[in-house]
């Protein structure tokens, strides 16, 4: 193989659907990557799981496959996506369900599992990275603990033949990688090209963030077309190094600027970047414009993996409640400042248990805090957010800022209040062995 | 004085309640001027009502970026931070808000 085209079709669970579709019509692309799974997702997927075997994975898989799968079958193209979250056989047989419901005949399927590790963590004792006390003194409030793997299962998947690999927690570039891995031959310690294909890993795994999306700012970095932003392609050669460019005629834009945010996005050193396949050092690559929308990245590099892998680890934090109400017009401020007074003196009188509480002048302080400059606003928002230990105590915040209406300042409103469980998540290193990887070709 | 956001464009990223910020000359001749002046201690004073830990500076010359780590400034992280953007997102732009010295005149 010369050159490998790989297209991403989603940067998060909730992404617009139609880029993936212009990706498999038009691409010209060999894989459609579509990288979902957010930290705290897995978690809220096991407990769905928990209650509903057959659930667990993303709730727009179906969607999803439904307006790719004709397009990928027609044109060849082999899909990889982390869907699958706490249930990738689920997932697996919910794909082959769409296959048949579109009428596509000898769809192949495979899941990649084995990144649950609840067990290996507590019985292994293993420290979490943020608190150095064990994960087993979470006790009942432990949701889930998922290893980040790396490429080499979905290698094997797409050895065996599968046209579309569903998984659990992995790297997200190791979904990128795996493909090149697999097209190219790439030996599992070949560190510089197996860093090289990280990299431009990494550029696609957020999809619209390396074509201009996230990126706009009126009058100084202008992009064109954001409501129909073209999703990124990547032209990987041999060697690891490619071009990262889209679809012709789709919105966005591709520039060494949007390739260069991208690069450093979520990135702490940029000489280590870690993944459980490869430590990837962007510090040499050479960024350059090729042409219109192409942008070429060269001269990256990788070192030996790292020893360990990264786990996530869910916990149930309690719960949270929010309230939120409106002041505008001369004196908005003063008003919203006594409703926040008001509300503070209410949880003292009603004896509201939070073991955390937050204020915030919407408008003027909650994104911010410190940092805006004074001056009186045409409106703002009080919005007030606490941390309880259960739904009762949580629904008290939002129904004392609702009570603004009729015994708070004057002309209160569009008062609004919810709350919610919180699936709070930490880390920890655990040895290799912790995790149990394993690919399985799916029948429905 | 010389705005940041005049020289330079920047992305938040968040990994816990960590944020990094990412610094990028639009122009790679202006990339030593933020070296030199664009420095961790800076940063940290400008970040100071949100910041609860060090601030580190990673230098990315061939990008012409400086990439700055903030511990603790997302209110104890994404999934357990009360605050309305939990990611930090915002604070990209709130960095470009930063004030330098003036640039010196661009040689003969």
């Amino acid at each position: 193989m010369t050159t490998l085209r790989i297209g991403s079709g989603a940067g998060y669970s909730g992404d617009r659907i139609e880029p993936a579709v212009e990706l498999a019509e038009k691409g010209g692309i060999s894989y459609l990557v579509f990288e979902c799974l957010a930290e705290r997702t897995i978690a809220i997927a096991q407990q769905a799981r928990l209650a509903d075997p057959e659930a667990g994975f993303d709730p727009l898989l179906v969607d999803r496959m439904r307006a790719v799968l004709p397009a990928c079958r027609k044109n060849g193209i082999r899909i990889v996506s982390n869907m699958g979250a706490a249930n990738p056989e689920a997932a697996a047989r919910a794909v082959l369900g769409v296959a048949e419901e579109l009428g596509l005949g000898g769809l192949r399927v495979a899941a990649v599992s084995g990144d649950e590790i609840r067990a290996a963590l507590v019985a292994g004792g293993h420290p979490l990275s943020e608190t150095g006390r064990p994960a087993a003194e979470l006790g009942e409030a432990l949701v889930s603990a998922n290893a980040y793997l790396g490429a080499g299962p979905i290698v094997e998947a797409l050895e065996a033949g599968a046209d579309v690999v569903l998984t659990g927690r992995v790297a997200d570039p190791s979904l990128f990688l795996a493909p090149m891995i697999h097209e190219f031959g790439w030996a599992m310690d070949d560190w510089e090209r197996l860093g090289r294909g990280t990299i431009l890993g990494h550029l696609l795994e957020c999809a619209g963030q390396v074509t201009g999306g996230y990126f706009a700012d009126p009058g100084i970095k202008d992009v064109p077309g954001l409501a129909r932003l073209g999703f990124p392609i990547a032209e990987i050669d041999p060697d690891g190094n490619g071009t990262i460019t889209k679809v012709d005629g789709s919105g966005g834009t591709v520039t060494t600027a949007t390739v260069k945010e991208q690069l450093l996005y979520e990135v702490h050193d940029p000489a280590a970047y870690l993944t459980p396949d490869v430590t990837a050092d962007f510090t040499g690559l050479r960024v350059t414009r090729e042409g219109p929308d192409r942008v070429r990245i060269e001269g990256g590099t990788g070192r030996e993996r790292p020893a360990t892998l990264k786990a996530s680890v869910g916990y149930a934090a309690g719960w949270r409640g929010e309230g939120q109400i409106s002041y505008a017009g001369p004196n908005a401020r003063a008003r919203a400042e006594l409703a926040r007074e008001i509300v503070r003196e209410r949880f003292a009188l009603i004896g509201l248990e939070a073991e955390e509480l937050r204020f915030d002048l919407m408008g003027i302080d909650s994104i911010l805090a410190g940092m805006s400059p004074p001056g009186e606003p045409a409106e703002v928002r009080l919005r007030v957010a606490g941390r309880c230990a259960s739904a009762a105590e949580a629904k008290r915040i939002g129904n004392e800022v609702e009570a603004l209406y009729t015994n708070g300042p004057a002309s209160g409103g569009g008062a609004t209040k919810s709350t919610g469980r919180i699936i709070a998540m930490l880390s920890a290193l655990v040895p290799r062995a912790a995790a149990s990887p394993r690919m399985t070709m799916v029948t429905r | 004085m010389t705005q940041l956001r005049e020289i330079a464009h920047s992305r938040t990223g968040d990994k816990g309640d960590h944020s990094n910020i990412s610094v990028i000359a639009h122009d790679p001749a202006d990339y030593p001027f933020l070296q030199e002046h664009l420095t961790a201690e800076l940063v940290a004073a400008h970040f100071a009502p949100v910041l609860h830990g060090g601030v580190e500076r990673y230098e990315v010359e061939a990008l012409g970026a400086l990439n700055f780590v903030l511990r603790h400034a997302l209110g104890g992280g994404v999934t357990l931070s009360l605050a309305l953007d939990a990611h930090g997102k915002c604070l990209a732009s709130a960095m470009l808000a930063i004030t330098l010295p003036d640039r010196a005149p661009a040689g003969p």
